[in-house]
């Protein structure tokens, strides 16, 4: 079955690309750019590297701007897949949604609309061990937003390793924040995988940060071999 | 042990880990012990199984409903059996219901119209829908909830036969854990 991954560039949706090519056939990736930065559905910090993991990995690409306005931004995920079922032929769609019931029974309802399959494999997944399986499995992972308290500056640019996860689950036990950040308290950006081809370095980045919010905007990266 | 079957349109699938590993962690987390086979893999109950569960399927998954002679052995067994979305359309099947055109997607309200040991007291609860068919209520059963749309949970009269038609592992894990609790009180078969 060929089939299109939704991507924004953090961990999830990249790991579930990975799941997907592991049973089907991976046809593109599909980004959605927006250009709200309160956006529910589709705003990441470092969507714009989208299409460098793209040719990391060897996959095209379907990329469509939104205005990100709140409904409206879900006729562009629509008209992003409906390229993508012309252009590569793709039958179904993958996320990485993990406990998100807005976003993912909005992606299923454009799914069922479009005829399409959808597969989120990981849906309500055991969030210890698919941390570990980021670690084990090969890929690197940088924090590129943080949203909540107690992150602080020093986060912005971490690689998740082990001794992050550890830190990251002393956190989740004392404050209110998920281990993978799925409740939005932090994003994260993919640098290499376990199916790039190669990988990518960061030039610049450029942090900012105030008050338990802040990103690292990367303005200048580029593929190195593996 | 509990039974997980697997509906997904073939072993393996994508769908697995959507579908069928939250079940088992909500098995396990609950004190029990989960096996899993798909469907086509089994054509009668392994020994030492306290319960089943049938699990749901991807929204567009439907094919489970063309192979009906691979699920004749459950009529066979007397233990616990729970069908979930996909699993409630086979039990509706077995006993004599119809799988019907019913779609919902996402949160809806499910009203409790029976008290019931697995379903618990009669009120309303929130809860995750993903289907585009429901079914009709089968002879012999008692309707224990619904939605504005379907039938969203049944109980046979003559077999501790359960289906529901919303996914409990999303936000209603409960469902799932007291059903555990009614299999693994009574004689495995």
């Amino acid at each position: 079955m060929k089939l299109g991954v939704l991507c924004s560039g953090g961990k999830d949706s990249l790991y579930a690309c990975g799941c997907a090519m592991r049973e089907e056939e991976v046809a593109c990736l599909i980004s959605i750019r927006s250009a709200n930065p309160e956006s529910y559905m589709f705003h990441t910090p470092n969507v714009h590297l989208v299409p460098l993991q793209a040719e990391a990995a060897g996959l095209p690409l379907v990329e469509v701007e939104t205005a990100g306005e709140k409904e409206n931004e879900l006729e562009d995920l629509e008209r992003a897949l409906e390229c993508a079922v012309e252009r590569y032929g793709i039958e179904g769609v993958v996320t990485g949604a993990i406990l998100s019931v807005y976003q993912a029974t909005r992606v299923q309802k454009i799914c069922n609309s479009l005829d399409l399959w959808c597969f989120n494999p990981l849906w309500h997944t055991d969030q210890e061990k698919y941390m570990e399986s980021l670690f084990t499995e090969g890929f690197r992972v940088i924090i590129a937003g943080v949203f909540a308290a107690p992150f602080d500056e020093t986060w912005l640019g971490r690689e998740i390793t082990r001794e992050v996860i550890d830190e990251l689950r002393a956190i989740s036990g004392k404050w209110r924040v998920s281990l993978t950040g799925e409740g939005g308290e932090f994003e994260t950006l993919v640098l290499d995988a376990p199916f790039f081809r190669k990988r990518i370095r960061i030039y610049e980045a450029a942090p900012e940060y105030a008050n338990h919010n802040g990103v690292i905007r990367v303005t200048r990266a580029e593929l190195e071999d593996k | 042990m509990i039974l997980l079957l697997d509906l997904c349109f073939r072993e393996g699938s994508l769908s697995f880990p959507e579908f069928v590993s939250p079940i088992r962690r909500i098995v396990e987390k609950s004190g029990g012990e989960a096996e899993t086979i798909h469907y086509s893999d089994l054509d009668s109950l392994p020994t030492g199984i306290s319960g089943i569960i049938l699990c749901g399927t991807a929204l567009k998954d439907n094919s489970y409903l063309e192979h009906p002679d691979r699920f004749c052995w459950l009529e066979r067994s007397r233990i616990p059996v729970l069908g979930i979305c996909a699993g409630m359309q086979v039990l509706a099947r077995l006993l004599g219901g119809e799988v019907v055109r019913a779609p919902e997607i996402g949160m809806t309200e499910v009203k409790v119209t029976q008290k019931d040991v697995v379903l618990g007291d009669e009120r309303i609860f929130p809860a995750y829908e993903l289907h585009n068919f429901g079914v009709t209520l089968p002879p012999g059963c008692t309707e224990l909830a619904g939605s504005g749309c379907c039938i969203q949970a049944f109980l046979s009269r003559e077999r501790p036969w359960w289906g529901v038609m919303f996914h409990p592992e999303v936000r209603n894990e409960w469902v799932v854990e007291r059903f555990v609790g009614v299999s693994l009180s009574g004689p495995a078969d």
